[in-house]
């Protein structure tokens, strides 16, 4: 069954502990500008936005990329960049809609969200289950489900 | 590891900015932070120095754990002799400014000299540079901040910055970063200005890394970031209502000090509590809270970020005041609230927002209106001085009004600006005053709870919730519960206690942990992230070896036994209503014995015999 990272910024406290994860199962150390998702704070709004790459099924990247360096882990549905044999031209970070692919200046390479071959860390790491891992078809069904109960004026919605 | 080993030194008269190794063998005995900082600081300032000449050094200095993904691991302390207390001052602080520091690749800035005109110093990892300040110096923090990432072009810049408060004189000024956290207490802020240096931005892009021992701190860390999920009170109170969580719970304890602490409860505390916090208001149906915040790697998020009701009186006129921004927590909530007896939750959040854009601590600041309310009262102060305004409890438009005039620094603000204690002098009261050593005190009455009298009256940068929260024991019973009513045991309890928080303080980690973590959560942390050896014994060793270095530091800077006092109100007026009704704050029933717990002799000096155990020089 693939899954799905699903963001829910209601739940984010902005405390980065995604970041650190990813930076640190990628890059060995804990570096929030090494990482692949990132926590917006919109300050004067009060809210704090995860986001990340959503592994879309027809990736820009993946078909802008002239040396196909990014290819699709068929396990995890993720689009993932083979950093031999990236050039670091950059041309994916121009051909995603959302700019969740990045140049790495260390490296030379570009990097993305890979889904941490099915265990992502970031998901592991968030205190508050802002950032959960689940069956990519049904990644509505949580907030669904609060509707659900929301409109149940029999049931639910009255405490039952 | 952990330690990036390199600091900044920055002489600001010279205009010079070097980097040097991290003194290895003094990170051995004193671990980081507030202890190694200190370490430091004792080494190189004579303790007789004026706090506010270039001679007071000032250190900004992050732990071991800061920048790491051990939670809570955000934290910095600020490290200079206070203008407010004359002892040393240590002012930590969360956001994400140490940890940005960390990353650019320094464990601490060491600040000496002032600089002949105003400066601010910018870090981008290797490259630092002192840049003229002139355009930003009369600035809010706020404005600052917002000046600097325009003039950087840098929306990633994270800024520690002082305001308005500090450059007009104000003792109790704060250093500000992330634009509401704060290394609030004791005048840090005020010492900055008097180096003319408005702020410090930086941008670190490093990382933080090199662990002893990597797989084991990420098993620590991942299993002691469980513990405090699954505790109560860092896993649900303080999410949920933040430190407001003790508004309710204090009062009813009856230590809530009240009225310039002439009483102990407050008949408004429900109005001004966290619970309050939540509930929608009728002009816009939105509730005072918006959301709860971590500081970086944070896993508690006790912060508040709240709004002022737009229609309310402070800012109905200030569109700009109608945003979020950082809200209430329970020791400012208390001190410009239940002090100044205000029970106006907006006038209180508007308050705090100033106090976060012009840069002061509203501990000190809501005790000095208090004072100030009390001198008016009783005709000290005159109408005259305040141009009409009547300086009554529960005003909350004496108390909005009061906090504009120390934003601004205008005559009256500059007033309030000494701080109680020189206020009080002022005006020929000076036992209207409630402090300690010159310092406000927090929102725990000693009357109601003994043990913090004593905390209190020994603490090394006078009164202070946070160099010893027994009320973790007395009234949460954690980790054991103890009387609160009762002086039996509490010497022992407080010397723990300040030994365990000065730890925790030299790490990089923040002292809310310890609702959940004992120091046998905190110790395998350290010891798998930094070389040697810190054991549960070794961490506890360096947290007494740290209180005593401070000690040691008021003694010559002549604070030594005399001030191990409290204000006579609180060891002679006993308290009149709640569960400690007769009681007085009992602190000769405590001191004797917690001199002798501590290795000092009857004059409060530390022996030769706990000067050898600890390794400290004379």
């Amino acid at each position: 069954m693939q899954k799905s990272l699903y963001l829910d910024a209601d739940k984010c406290t902005g405390c980065l502990q995604c970041e650190m994860a990813c930076s640190y199962e990628h890059e060995g150390v804990f570096n929030p500008v090494k990482s692949s998702i990132k926590v917006f704070n919109f300050h004067d709004e009060g809210r704090f936005v995860p986001y990340t790459c959503t592994q879309c099924d027809e990736a820009w990247c993946m078909t802008a990329c002239p040396v196909d360096a990014i290819t699709l882990d068929a396990k995890t549905g993720a689009k993932v960049v083979n950093a031999s044999t990236c050039v670091g031209c950059k041309v994916c970070t121009i051909a995603c809609p959302f700019g969740t692919i990045n140049y790495n200046s260390s490296t030379g390479k570009v990097t993305k969200c890979d889904l941490c071959e099915g265990d992502p860390q970031c998901v592991e790491a968030c205190p508050t289950g802002a950032i959960t891992y689940v069956e990519a078809d049904a990644t509505g069904f949580e907030r669904m489900k609060h509707w659900a109960k929301a409109t149940d004026n029999a049931g639910a919605a009255s405490g039952g | 590891m952990a330690w990036t080993k390199t600091i900044l030194r920055v002489n600001l008269s010279e205009g010079t900015v070097e980097t040097e190794p991290l003194n290895m063998k003094w990170a051995a005995e004193y671990l980081g932070q507030r202890g190694l900082a200190t370490k430091y600081f004792t080494e190189s300032v004579d303790p007789n120095v004026d706090a506010l000449s270039p001679e007071n050094t000032m250190i900004f200095a992050t732990g071991p754990l800061t920048g790491t993904m051990a939670s809570t691991a955000a934290r910095y302390s600020v490290i200079c002799k206070s203008p407010l207390t004359g002892t040393i001052a240590c002012s930590n602080s969360g956001g994400y400014f140490g940890a940005e520091l960390k990353s650019a690749g320094y464990d601490m800035i060491i600040f000496e000299g002032a600089a002949p005109s105003p400066v601010y110093l910018s870090i981008e990892n290797d490259k630092v540079a002192l840049r003229p300040a002139d355009d930003i110096w009369g600035m809010s923090v706020w404005d600052a901040d917002e000046a600097l990432h325009k003039k950087h072009h840098d929306p990633a810049l994270r800024i520690a910055a002082i305001g308005r408060s500090a450059e007009n004189g104000c003792l109790y000024a704060a250093i500000v970063n992330d634009l509401h956290r704060a290394a609030g207490r004791s005048g840090v802020g005020t010492v900055m200005a008097s180096k003319n240096l408005k702020a410090v931005a930086v941008r670190g892009t490093k990382g933080v890394g090199n662990l002893f021992d990597a797989k084991r701190f990420m098993k620590s860390v991942a299993q002691e970031k469980q513990v405090l999920a699954d505790n109560a009170v860092t896993g649900t109170g303080l999410p949920a209502l933040g430190t407001q969580v003790l508004m309710n719970v204090i009062n009813e304890v009856g230590a809530l000090p009240t009225r310039n602490m002439s009483e102990v409860q407050f008949e408004g505390a429900s109005k001004i509590s966290g619970e309050a916090m939540l509930e929608p208001r009728e002009s816009d149906g939105k509730p005072n809270l918006t959301t709860n915040a971590g500081c970086f790697g944070c896993t508690i998020a006790c912060g508040r970020i709240s709004t002022v009701d737009p229609t309310h009186f402070s800012v109905k006129d200030k569109p700009q005041y109608h945003k979020n921004s950082g809200g209430l927590e329970y020791e400012a909530a208390w001190a410009v609230g239940a002090d100044t007896c205000v029970d106006d939750l907006d006038a209180a959040t508007y308050v705090n927002f100033l106090c976060n854009e012009d840069g002061f601590d509203p501990i000190s600041f809501g005790s000095t209106v208090a004072a100030a309310m009390e001198l008016y009262e009783i005709g000290a102060i005159s109408a005259e001085e305040t141009g009409g305004v009547a300086l009554d409890f529960g005003s909350a438009e004496a108390l909005v009004w009061c906090a504009e005039q120390v934003a601004k620094g205008t005559e009256f603000g500059k007033k309030l600006g000494l701080g109680s204690k020189r206020l009080c002098e002022h005006y020929g009261h000076p036992d209207l005053s409630m402090t300690v050593k010159g310092q406000e005190f927090p929102a725990y009455d000693p009357r109601g709870i003994q043990g913090m009298g004593l905390g209190y009256a020994t603490s090394n940068r006078g009164a202070c919730h946070l160099r010893g929260y027994t009320v973790s024991s007395e009234i949460l019973g954690i980790p054991v519960k103890t009387d609160p009513l009762q002086t039996e045991g509490k010497a022992e309890l407080v010397k723990a206690f300040q030994d365990a928080t000065a730890a925790v303080d030299s790490a990089g980690i923040c002292v809310f942990t310890t609702f959940a973590w004992g120091m046998d959560n905190i110790s395998p942390q350290v010891d798998a992230a930094c070389e040697g050896d810190w054991s549960v014994e070794k961490m506890l060793e360096v947290g007494e070896r740290v209180w005593n270095m401070e000690r040691d530091f008021n003694i010559k800077a002549g604070i030594g036994a005399d001030q191990d006092t409290l204000p006579k109100r609180l060891l002679k007026d006993a308290a009149k209503v709640g569960p400690a009704t007769g009681r007085v704050a009992d602190l000769s029933a405590m001191l004797p014995e917690y001199y002798e717990l501590r290795g000092w002799n009857t004059d409060g000096v530390p022996t030769e015999e706990t000067r050898a155990r600890l390794n400290l020089s004379v």
